[in-house]
């Protein structure tokens, strides 16, 4: 028996998004957006999870995505701090206000 | 019952932790938050009836994703002039974001999805562990997976070019 409604999980999910997203927008340091990004990621996964139990029909195909989720997040994780570094090493800061070489 | 107050309370540190980590402007301040988050997070997967996902969420977030931030902020040994709060300029957007949600999106979605519905069939023993997930992933998912293991391998081969600093 479930008491809690699934609308319950997506408006949680949908307030966790909005609040990655403002940590993508609002923050200077690299790090932090990344951790934004990670926030939004996460927000997803419980929809999946939310709907593998609640409409799924026991179809297990929410949490076999959650899992790739999770492995693309640690793979992303991987590459974006590299970058940082890299960053971090030509420009001596993490902000990414410096970094506007690519703006036109 | 125990469940509803479970969520609640699950749903409040959850929330609480995601505004420390956008707020604080310490980045470790926020990496420790990001850790107390991810906590919640599992636990409203295992509330879920996700036990592989919450573990696996515990393993390799808190302690792979989040070991490796915090290692990199520590490398990055940025001075404290160096950081610098949050810039107001994101605000029209959350509140534009916040203002669809409320207004268009939420009344939707307790259309399709009124809180008095509950879920069609009990679910399978087993649901969401490890053996009915794996054999998901390994027999109806197995292409995506190992895509998965390409990626993975791209991912290992690109941070090391981009972070070598001579090749």
């Amino acid at each position: 028996m479930t008491e809690v409604p699934i609308v319950h999980y997506l408006y949680l999910a949908a307030v966790l998004f909005v609040i990655g997203i403002f940590g993508v927008l609002a923050r200077k340091n690299a790090i932090s957006v990344l951790m934004g990004i990670e926030l939004m990621l996460n927000a997803v996964n419980i929809n999946y999870l939310a709907f593998a139990k609640y409409w799924g029909g026991g179809n297990l195909t929410g949490p076999v995505f959650a899992v790739f989720v999770i492995t693309i997040a640690a793979a992303e994780a991987a590459v974006a701090l590299a970058i940082v570094i890299s960053i971090y090493r030509q420009l001596k800061s993490a902000n990414v206000d410096d970094a506007h070489n690519l703006r036109g | 019952m125990l469940e509803a107050i479970l969520f609640y309370i699950l749903a409040a540190v959850l929330l609480g932790m995601g505004l420390l980590v956008i707020t604080r402007t310490n980045p470790i301040a926020s990496a420790l938050a990001m850790v107390a988050a991810f906590a919640a997070l599992a636990a409203l997967y295992a509330l879920l009836s996700a036990s592989l996902v919450a573990i696996i969420q515990i393993l390799v977030y808190a302690g792979g994703i989040m070991v490796l931030m915090i290692f990199v902020i520590m490398l990055l040994n940025l001075h404290p002039d160096d950081l610098k709060p949050m810039r107001a300029k994101g605000w029209v957007v959350v509140l534009a974001l916040t203002g669809v949600w409320g207004v268009v999106l939420a009344p939707v979605a307790l259309i399709f999805f009124p809180a008095g519905s509950q879920p069609p069939a009990p679910l399978a023993e087993g649901f969401g562990g490890i053996f009915s997930v794996g054999e998901k992933m390994f027999s109806d998912y197995l292409f995506p997976f190992e895509m998965l293991s390409l990626v993975l391998l791209t991912a290992i081969v690109g941070a090391l070019v981009l972070s070598k600093r001579k090749l």
